[in-house]
């Protein structure tokens, strides 16, 4: 990666630092503003957050970003400065404001422009706010600036200034320093320096104000200085050599050759200056914007003295070099049960020594194991902060006022994981705010504060991740649910179903309680969608509801993608192995409980439902006749479209844990199976996916088919 | 000996890039990233031009000019202010702390060089 | 049709192999390895010339019957057989063969156009051949005897 490359890259990971703090600061000023007291120092460190992305950006040329940012900041500034006082409506607008500055970073980085209007009016409500007038210190000024402040002193002088005046100039220069240019580190030789690459320089120093040496005050300053200058700079230019010295001395540059420029250059110096601003402008601007250039040879690569402290000691890794050593891991781990394996065969097991070191081997190989997990786990505060968007702006949209609260929101998550909640999250806490809490009027009436609360926490729960959205609502109504499901054709009318059966109908495709489609969750995906999403983590979701109290729904995880817990099983003499999150239990049914529906297709009665069954063997091609399933074990999974299938297997052989192979690499997607792992005896066996196996080899079995084989039987 | 430079900033973007420039530059960079690790680094590192942000946290640029011109081994040191701000008030407020001069950001890395070899002795 | 890190240079290295009766060969920058032949899993759904895949290190290796794929009769592996393990790209597969005879250094001139006495089927999937005093060696251009992704297969 070029050097350039990988500063874009750490600005980019800078922001999403910031975008976070910024976040962490407004919530605290929001607290503040609740308890009368807004600390100054949270607000200066929410201004900073802004200060350094515009910064940033700016580098990069991101105008969008470094203008919006710009205009916030000022709004921070006025709140610094305490002529603002944070109230709530002023940090809705910072919020949004944060909303969007994200959507910027984010923009940038996929360098893509963002469209729509929101910018634009949040610029304009910004501005009201703020009192200031975007324009005054604006970005347009600084990028002006930003050139012009070094251009006179600029070694290569750009082709640009050539239109301006190629004649030599004659100047006559008189400079009384006082003693302040000394103290602030400036010297006469460095500006001097700066005059020769100008041009032809005479210099004359009149001493005649030295006190005798007793007299001397060395921090004073005695010299009087007069240089002559030829040169085919302007005067403005010239001048511009002694802005950091300005105030410091005693300065008078006259042109001495009428001819050259119009005369009065002294007494019209201050005005030249800014009013040549628009002048440079164009030479400068193409250097503002342009990323910082990367100069070959002289780098002397990764730096020793600039390595910096951190309130946190940490290193950045390649994330391709943590997924190598989670592989090479995962390979130690199966290795040391074929080792196990190997020595069994041989009868050394029962060998107290062999087998107390190959405990610890097997000890160590898991801590290893996990220990390298922990490098790709991260927090999910910046998942729950995005989620806090969402349920503010779910909250507008629906006309609704809703607290949003997190419980430990440090819990650790592997990175992927994180990354693929994203989207079921989103549309979980959208459903809490629109479906899940009433309208403020019914909560009133119902006696409860006004605004409702939308809780998301995350916990480890015995090995995994548990991840629940909760809201204070009226709970889910499960008359007008079952209502809705047996007009859809979803359960037959005269089913009976117990409360939790009604609450899972919500996760069944199509269904939307709603009686229009609002804005908000009518977006065409439904809970069904949540839940296939969730699943396909190796997750499972649960919902539990308290009629006028609230709806839970808890999102249960495996810490990590890298591996499953699976349950080996014979297919037809091959071993697989089926997730056991999708297993819903495994059952050997008896002879009566099996029927036969159609040539082809099998059902087996779980508790008077008739679920199709799949023969693994048969759907996978490794025996052509069907077994009879009464000699088989059946799993039990749930497809996410709500029907259960039964997988028919030869027997189980073990429940384990199994790191995960892909097979895209070398080969490619084989139907109906997810991945391949490398079982302790060192052979490959298949992982199955349930739900393409159902789905792309189950018998296609009418629902009312299964009613009518209900009558009959 | 080349020139030595502390480069005082809070954004680690920032930072990586003025050690970038100033590395290729062929000057000995330090950086700290904030008023007070700079001014902590100060003694140690002794360098021969200091280049500072304004707004950091623990401590200003105007602190770390300030603090720098109460030592009286350091009261001639150049020090410029790095800022993305153009306004001349601010400009004016470092004049007077005593920096030495500023750069603007986005800075340019010829001109930032330049600027630092001829306020270097 | 040969690779361009190869055909560049022309002095090439090979690796002989037989097949069924014949004599075929790829160059030897292709091969990781040469193993013999372990049972392999059984992959659903896949072409009859996938015999399955194996455990190559940790890796998920696909074998291919490579008889079965020119066209010639399915072998039944047992464990004479051999497996060359090739890389090509990013892709490692290896291909059942009933025994690798040598390694030997051609020049790129004396591989010739395959001649029209070959079967069709082979001769889509040669290169070219080299004729030695006492055989023909076919030389196989190996992108072609990768396995079929299941996905087209099933668009068929």
């Amino acid at each position: 990666m070029s050097a350039s490359a990988e500063i874009r890259q750490t600005f980019f990971q800078e922001c999403d630092e910031l975008l976070e703090a910024l976040d962490d600061g407004l919530y605290e000023i929001d607290q503040g503003v609740a308890d009368g007291e807004v600390d100054a120092e949270t607000v200066n460190a929410v201004f900073r957050s802004v200060h350094s992305i515009k910064g940033g950006a700016a580098a990069f040329g991101l105008d969008d970003l470094v203008h919006f940012a710009h205009q916030f900041e000022t709004v921070l500034d006025v709140m610094r400065d305490g002529q603002l006082v944070p109230n709530e409506d002023v940090m809705k607008v910072c919020h949004r404001a944060a909303d969007h500055l994200s959507d910027l970073v984010a923009a940038g980085r996929d360098e893509r422009v963002l469209e729509g209007s929101t910018g634009a009016d949040l610029i304009k409500k910004l501005s009201e706010i703020g009192g200031r007038e975007a324009t005054t210190g604006s970005s347009e000024q600084q990028s002006v600036d930003a050139g012009v402040s070094f251009q006179p002193l600029g070694l290569s002088l750009p082709m640009d200034f050539t239109f301006e005046e190629p004649a030599e100039n004659d100047f006559s220069i008189q400079l009384i320093p006082s003693a302040s240019l000394y103290s602030s580190g400036n010297d006469v030789s460095f500006l001097l320096r700066e005059l020769i690459e100008l041009g032809e320089v005479k210099v004359s120093v009149d001493t005649s104000e030295l006190p005798d040496f007793d007299e001397m005050d060395c921090s004073d300053a005695y010299f009087k200085w007069s240089i002559d200058l030829r040169t085919t700079e302007a005067a403005s230019s010239v001048r511009d050599v002694f802005e950091f010295v300005d105030g410091m001395c005693e300065l008078d540059v006259t042109s001495r050759e009428p001819s050259a420029k119009p005369s009065g250059e002294t007494e019209e110096e201050d005005d030249d200056g800014p009013p040549a601003l628009p002048l440079l402008n164009g030479a400068s601007e193409p250097d503002a914007v342009e990323p910082p250039r990367q100069q070959s040879g002289r780098s002397e690569g990764k730096d020793k003295t600039g390595a910096q402290s951190g309130p946190k000691a940490t290193v950045r890794v390649n994330l391709d070099l943590v997924d190598r050593l989670i592989n090479m891991v995962g390979e130690l781990v199966i290795n040391q049960a074929v080792l196990t394996q190997c020595i069994d065969d041989a009868g050394l097991l029962d060998r107290g020594d062999l087998a107390t070191s190959l405990a610890e081997f097997k000890n160590l190989a898991r801590d290893i194991q996990e220990s390298v997990m922990a490098i790709r786990a991260q927090s999910v505060k910046p998942l729950f902060q995005r989620m806090a968007r969402i349920v503010r702006e779910a909250a507008e949209l629906s006309g609704k006022d809703a607290d949003f609260q997190t419980e430990e929101e440090t819990t650790e998550v592997d990175k992927t994981i994180i990354e693929r909640l994203v989207d079921p999250l989103t549309h979980m806490i959208r459903n809490a705010v629109d479906h899940g809490l009433e309208s403020r009027d019914d909560r009133i009436a119902a006696g409860k504060p006004d605004q409702g609360t939308i809780m998301l926490s995350a916990a480890h729960r015995s090995g995994r991740v548990l991840i629940e959205v909760s809201d204070d609502g009226a709970g889910i109504n499960r008359p007008k649910v079952l209502k809705i499901a047996t007009e859809k054709g979803l359960v037959s009318p005269d089913a009976q179903l117990k409360d939790s059966e009604i609450d899972n109908l919500l996760f069944m495709p199509g269904f939307s309680t709603a009686d229009k489609v609002s804005n908000l969750s009518g977006r065409g995906v439904g809970m069904d969608v949540v839940k296939s999403a969730i699943q396909k983590l190796g997750g499972r979701v649960n919902i539990q509801s308290t009629p006028g109290k609230g709806t839970t729904m808890s999102i249960s995880l495996p810490l990590t993608l890298a591996v499953l817990d699976g349950m080996v099983v014979d297919v037809a003499g091959q071993t697989m192995v089926v997730p056991i999150t999708a297993i819903v239990e495994t059952l050997r049914p008896k002879a009566g409980d099996i029927h036969r529906l159609g040539a082809e297709t099998s059902v087996v009665s779980v508790r008077n439902n008739l679920v199709p069954i799949i023969d693994l063997g048969v759907v996978f091609g490794h025996r052509s006749q069907p077994m009879a399933i009464s000699d088989m074990v059946l799993l039990l999974v749930e497809s996410d479209n709500g029907t259960s299938w039964a997988l028919a297997v030869d027997q189980i052989f073990d429940q384990r844990q199994v790191v995960i192979k892909g097979l895209e690499t070398n080969y490619g997607h084989v139907p109906g199976v997810a991945a391949a792992t490398i079982l302790g005896d060192g052979n490959i066996a298949l992982i199955i996916d349930p739900e393409e196996t159902a789905h792309r080899n189950g018998p296609v079995i009418d629902q009312r088919d299964l009613a009518l084989f209900d009558e009959v039987s | 000996m080349s020139t030595k430079v502390l480069a005082i900033d809070d954004s680690r973007t920032i930072r990586e890039m003025l050690k970038h420039t100033l590395s290729s530059g062929g000057f000995d960079v330090l950086l700290a990233e904030d008023g007070l690790d700079g001014v902590e680094k100060l003694e140690n590192f002794n360098p021969d031009l200091v280049i500072t942000d304004i707004n950091m946290p623990r401590m200003d640029g105007f602190g770390v000019i300030e603090a720098i011109r109460r030592t009286e081994k350091f009261n001639g040191l150049p020090i410029l202010v790095l800022t993305t701000e153009s306004a001349q008030e601010l400009k004016e407020r470092a004049k007077k702390s005593g920096a030495t001069g500023w750069i603007v950001k986005p800075f340019d890395d010829e001109k930032l060089i330049g600027t630092i070899r001829r306020i270097t002795v | 049709m040969s690779d361009p890190a190869v055909s560049n240079n022309s002095l090439r290295e090979l690796v002989t192999f037989r097949v069924g009766d014949q004599d075929f060969c790829i160059d030897i920058m292709m091969v990781r390895e040469i193993r013999g032949w372990t049972p392999a899993t059984l992959l659903p759904h896949a072409p009859s010339y996938v015999l399955g895949v194996i455990n190559l290190r940790g890796s998920v290796v696909p074998i291919v019957d490579l008889a079965a794929r020119l066209g010639l009769a399915p072998s039944v592996p047992d464990p004479r057989h051999v497996i060359v393990i090739a890389v090509v790209g990013t892709q490692t597969v290896g291909f059942l063969v009933n025994a690798v005879s040598d390694i030997m250094g051609i020049d790129q001139a004396d591989v010739q156009p395959t001649p029209d006495v070959t079967s069709e089927v082979t001769r889509a999937f040669i290169e070219g051949v080299i004729v030695t005093d006492e055989r023909m060696l076919r030389v196989i251009d190996i992108k072609t005897v990768l396995p079929k992704c299941m996905e087209s297969e099933d668009a068929q």
